[in-house]
Formats: structure tokens, sequence, C-alpha cells
């Protein structure tokens, strides 16, 4: 099968489903890469080094910033004169709107959030999940070309063959972008949700500490937010032992305590750590439709009856404002950190 | 300013979903404005106020889905239509939806449209830009703040890394985040008018198009496989005891 795969990057840091994306193309024959951007050498480098038989390059300036007209424009033109069956991408904010726009422009079929790919002969089967992960279905297109994005932390990663060389092949970049870029306000997120193995969250219950005294001159909000910052931070410090991200209830986000994007759940992000540290977090079906991939999760929570627990492995009924910070010194100590 | 929201009905978030012989079923939980279009029709609401313009609520769906246009009516939507049409059957695809949309929003004629992040049933996350570029118009998508000024747009859009924001000219398609705003809820006059409203019904013949042919064929569902989750409840004299206990747990699941 002639397979592409789209690199996802942001002013050049690669989103590691691409690599994954990368492995599970080469798993079906030979893979060319594709990196679109300004300046992307080493972008394309990498490509090689994790498994790319070739690397479809649009270097140019209107490609600087993403912006989803042209690069799908661009994107277009290259399979229509390549012919490839498959473009894989890993599935992010911008792949989605990508892969969306190209599927119009080819006529061809578009598969998201794809947990698991089959291939029988020149048919190709996608599993995704539906309803919220409350149920899979397997689909396959109908079009001679397919475009698939592929879930985070679905497929392995490859091994990265430091040095590997290859042919790497400019091609054009169109210009018909719509819109202008007018400026970026980066989080500083530390590990992202979408590629954690980890995650450590908070919800309501982080600002649940009444004994904790907050500066003087606080009203009753600001003291609640202040409450919370200091069981976040708690989580901080646990998530930051075990390499892992933060991620938070809805109802926190929505209470302020900490920014929307790192929400899990429904309307937040869907995650799939190998381990999930809920602290304080009621366990509502809007926030499990977030952790339904995750291998396991621990629940820590006041409240033995608390539905967080029925997903739970292993639990903790007792105040996070205790447990976390022992948990943290007991993995600091087994981790020799 | 004229805007459009679109909208679909799904099943409630709460429901019990199950696949069964190859059909999905909810019991008779009920169906609702997919929760993410909530957002969306507050964000039209939103620009209705800062451009004193008017919301027209746009669903693609069975005659029952009116239930979820009057949802948005309620909320404060000036109007509604529904797209209803037999030849618009369950192989609706999300680009198959686009063109439908698109037709209708040039039929109903609008400066901007705002979309959901993603269906609650299917949650491909597509259509919005599908529908943009069918239109050929700009696509400023996962929006957590709009700002309409002199013919243009600005979003904030908020993606894995942070915010950017970006601009670009009217006509625009918008998708939107719960960063937007929690959707205000139906007031009682809002209600009523929803209630006593007469919402048009047009075929895919009155936008002058065909049913758009599906380019996705289903083969399975599946139920996801259950855990045998047996919560372990870890207890101890002293929070180092436990702490103690859980880290070993952990780390013997080699999870880490
Ligand atoms: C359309 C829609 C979409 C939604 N999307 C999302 C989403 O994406 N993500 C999401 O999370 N929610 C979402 N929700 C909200 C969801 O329904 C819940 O309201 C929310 O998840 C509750 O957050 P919580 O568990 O932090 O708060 P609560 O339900 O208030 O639970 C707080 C928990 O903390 C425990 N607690 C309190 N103090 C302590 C302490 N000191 N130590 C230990 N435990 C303590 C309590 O026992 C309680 O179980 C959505 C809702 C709707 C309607
Ligand atoms: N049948 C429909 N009628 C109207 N709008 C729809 C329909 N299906 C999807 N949409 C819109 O497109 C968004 C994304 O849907 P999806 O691509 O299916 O995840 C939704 O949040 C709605 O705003």
């Amino acid at each position: 099968m002639k397979t592409f795969v789209y690199i996802d990057h942001f002013k050049g840091e690669v989103q590691p489903a691409s690599w994954e994306a990368l492995g599970l193309a080469k798993s079906f024959g030979a893979a060319s890469a594709v990196v679109f951007g300004a300046g992307v050498d080493e972008i394309a480098k990498a490509a090689l080094e994790y498994g790319a038989d070739e690397v479809l390059v649009a270097d140019d300036s209107a490609l600087m910033d993403f912006r989803t007209e042209v690069f799908a424009s661009t994107l277009s033109a290259l399979a229509s004169s390549l012919s490839p069956q498959l473009i894989l991408f890993p599935t992010t904010t911008r792949t989605r709107e990508l892969a969306a726009m190209c599927a119009v422009d080819l006529n061809c079929a578009v598969i998201t959030d794809a947990t698991a790919i089959e291939i029988v002969g020149d048919k190709l089967t996608v599993t995704r999940p539906i309803y919220e992960g409350k149920l899979f279905e397997k689909t396959s297109g109908t079009s001679a070309l397919q475009l698939v994005t592929i879930r985070g932390r679905a497929f392995p990663k490859p091994e990265r063959e430091a040095g590997k060389a290859g042919t790497i092949t400019k091609v054009p970049a169109k210009a018909d972008a719509l819109s202008t870029v007018e400026g970026y306000n980066v989080a500083e997120v530390g590990v992202s949700l979408n590629d954690a193995g980890i995650i450590v969250s908070g919800g309501r219950g982080v600002s649940n500490n009444p004994s904790l005294q907050a500066p003087a001159g606080l009203d009753e909000k600001q003291t609640e937010v202040w409450r919370a910052q200091q069981g976040f931070k708690l989580v901080g410090e646990l998530a930051s032992t075990l390499g892992g991200a933060v991620g938070a209830s809805r109802a926190a986000v929505d209470a302020g305590y900490i920014p929307y994007s790192n929400q899990v759940g429904q309307t937040g992000k869907v995650v799939a750590p190998d381990l999930y540290i809920a602290c304080g977090i009621s366990g509502a079906i809007q926030h499990l439709a977030g952790i339904r991939s995750a291998k396991m999760v621990v629940a820590v929570n006041k409240d033995a009856d608390a539905p967080i627990f029925k997903v739970a492995r292993f639990g903790v009924v007792g105040d996070l404002f205790v447990i976390v910070p022992a948990l943290n010194a007991a993995f600091k100590k087994k981790l020799g950190k | 300013m004229k805007i459009i929201a679109c909208i679909k009905q799904v099943p409630d978030s709460e429901a019990k979903v199950k696949a069964e012989n190859g059909q999905v079923t909810w019991g008779d939980s009920p169906l609702v404005i997919n929760p993410f279009d909530e957002y969306a029709v507050e964000g039209a609401l939103q620009q209705k106020e800062a451009t004193n313009g008017t919301v027209t609520a746009l669903c693609i769906g069975p005659a029952s889905a009116k239930d979820a246009l009057k949802h948005a009516l309620a909320m404060g939507a000036d109007n509604a239509v529904l797209v209803s049409d037999a030849a618009l059957t369950e192989g609706l695809d999300t680009a198959g939806a686009a063109r439908v949309l698109a037709a209708a929003i040039q039929k109903i004629g609008a400066e901007m449209v705002v979309f959901g992040r993603q269906t609650l049933d299917n949650g491909a996350g597509l259509t919005a830009a599908q529908t943009a570029r069918v239109l050929g118009w700009p696509m400023l998508g996962l929006a957590g703040q709009i700002k309409v000024e002199a013919g243009s747009v600005s979003v904030e859009r908020v993606i894995e890394e942070g915010r950017q924001s970006i601009k670009a000219k009217l006509p625009a398609v918008v998708s939107v985040v719960q960063s937007i705003g929690e959707p205000r809820y139906p007031s009682f006059m809002g209600i009523r008018k929803a209630s006593k409203a007469e919402i048009p019904v047009w075929s895919l013949s009155d936008l002058g198009i065909t049913a758009p042919a599906t380019m996705l064929t289903r083969s399975d569902i599946m139920s996801p496989a259950v855990r045998d989750m047996a919560v372990e409840i870890i207890s101890g004299d002293s929070p180092e005891e436990i702490a103690d206990k859980l880290a070993d747990k952990i780390l013997a699941e080699k999870v880490l």
C-alpha cells in the first residue's frame, strides 16, 4: 500500500503521534513522510531516522504558520500528483481540519481517531471510538485514496535510528491562505496531556482544605482559588516526580483553578495514559469519557461512594491534601529521586 | 450580522448506549442538542449581541430534531431551519453533511457560521472544516474567543500548545470550544416562543441538490471490552503507610 504520513508539528516541535503513524505505515510497507513548514530540515531528517523511506518536503515561507487552507491545498496537490492510497495523520487540532479539507478536495474518505487498522489485500478497515468511546465501529472508505488520523498512544512509537539517511525531495507549496496569524500565547504545559504516559489530575476537591490559611486581603472566591492552587501544587509535584502531565476536571477549570487546556473529559481532552491518578474528582460520566483508554486508574477521594472508584484499579478513601504529598514522598524514595 | 449556528441532535451523554445486532440503541434516554453545539449557539448569540445581528439555527436530521432546534430558539436564536429528506439516511458522512449544510447556508445567507467542536455520536470533528472548504470560506477552528470588527473576524484558537490568534475576512466558518462561555439557559420567554415556533423543513430539492454519495461503510459496531474493575481500596494506620503500600502496588503493575 502506497502510504504517506503527514508529520504534524508546531514551530518545529513534532507531535509524537506523528512518529507512531510513521511506525504504523512502515508495518504496511514503504512509507513516505510529508513535512510542511518553513525551515523544516531537522524534521525531515528526524523522519528518516524514525523510519521513513523518503521525505517529501514543502519548505516555504507561505507555510511558516499552520493555516488550514494553504496546508490543505499543498497536500491535496501533492496527493493528486503522486496518488498514494493512504495518508496517515496523527490526530491533532491541526490535522483534523487539514484532513477534512483534503477529503473535500480529493473527494475521498476521511476517518478520524483510529485505534486499530487492518489491511487485507487493498482493503483497509479502521476501528474507531464512537459515542464518546462507549462503542467502537469498524469502518472502511470506498474511495481509492483514504485519509486516516490515528489516536495518540494507540500504536507503538518506532525506535529512532540516529544518522539514518535517505532521500529528501522538495515539493511545491501553495499560497492560498485565507487567514493571517496575529500571534501566539504558548502555554507552559510541561508534559503534554496528549502523549503523556502518566497523568495526575485534580478536581473540585483540590480547593477543599479549610485549614489552609490564605494570605490576608483575599475575598471568598480568591481564597478558594488560592487554596485550589495549593492543591494543584501537590498534584503537580506528584506529576513531576512521575514524569507525568497535570490534568483537571471541568469543575476545576470552570472554577478558574487551572486553564481549560488541562481539562480531561468529553468537552476537554481524551487521553490514553498508562496511569491516571484522579485526586478529588468524583468521576462524572463526562469526565470518564476522557479516560476510557487509560490502562490503569487510581483514585484518591474523601467519599467512598464516589463513582470514580468504579473505574479505578486502586483507591484511597482519604483527604488528598494528606495522601498526595505522602504518595509523592513514597515515590521519590522508591524511584530514587 | 447574519449568523448561522449548525447543530445536531444526539443521545444524551448520560445515556447507556449499546450495540445490538449491529444497531446502536440508547433505551428511553432522550435525544438532546449535541452538547458541543450548545457552545456553538452560545458563541453565535454572543456575536448577535455584539453586532446587533440575527442567529439562525440549522440542523440536518429527522423531524424529531426540531426539538434540538427549539432548544436553540429558547436560548435566543431568532430562526431555525431543519433540513430533512428521506434520501438522507444514516449513511450521511461528514463530507456529505458539509455539502448539504453549505447549500442551506447559501440559501439562508450568512456572514458567519458557527459550529461545535464535534458531535457526541460520530465525534469526527470534521464537518466545520469540510463545510468551509465547500463554501470556499476561511476556517477559524476551535475558537475560545471570537471578535468581529470591520468585515473581519479574529479568534483565539485553542490548540495543543496554547492559543493561536488568527484573523480572516468575513464570511467565515468558526468552530468553538468550551472556553467560549457557559451556554445560557433558555429563558421562560424563550421557551414559550420556541414552543410556538413553526420550523420550516427543507428537502434536498428545496436546496437544489441531490443526496451526496457516502464514502464510508461500517462493517461492525462493538462494545469495548469490559474490564473486571474491582477496586482495591488501600488502607493503613497512617498516610505514610497507605502511600507506601499504594506506591508498591502501582510499581508492581509496571505502568511507570
Ligand atoms: C455537556 C457536559 C460536558 C462536560 N464535560 C466535562 C469534561 O470534559 N470533563 C469533566 O471533568 N467534566 C465535564 N462535565 C462536568 C461533569 O458532569 C462534572 O460536573 C465534573 O466532572 C465534576 O468535577 P469534579 O469531579 O472535580 O467535581 P465534583 O463532582 O464536585 O467532585 C469533587 C470530588 O472531590 C472529592 N473531595 C472533596 N474534597 C476532597 C479532599 N480534600 N480530598 C479528596 N477528595 C475530596 C469529593 O468527595 C468529590 O467526589 C461536563 C458536563 C456536561 C453537562
Ligand atoms: N446533522 C447535522 N446538522 C447540523 N450540523 C451538524 C450536523 N452534523 C454535524 N454538524 C455540525 O458539525 C460539527 C462537527 O460534527 P462532526 O464532524 O460530526 O464531529 C457539530 O458540532 C455541528 O456543529
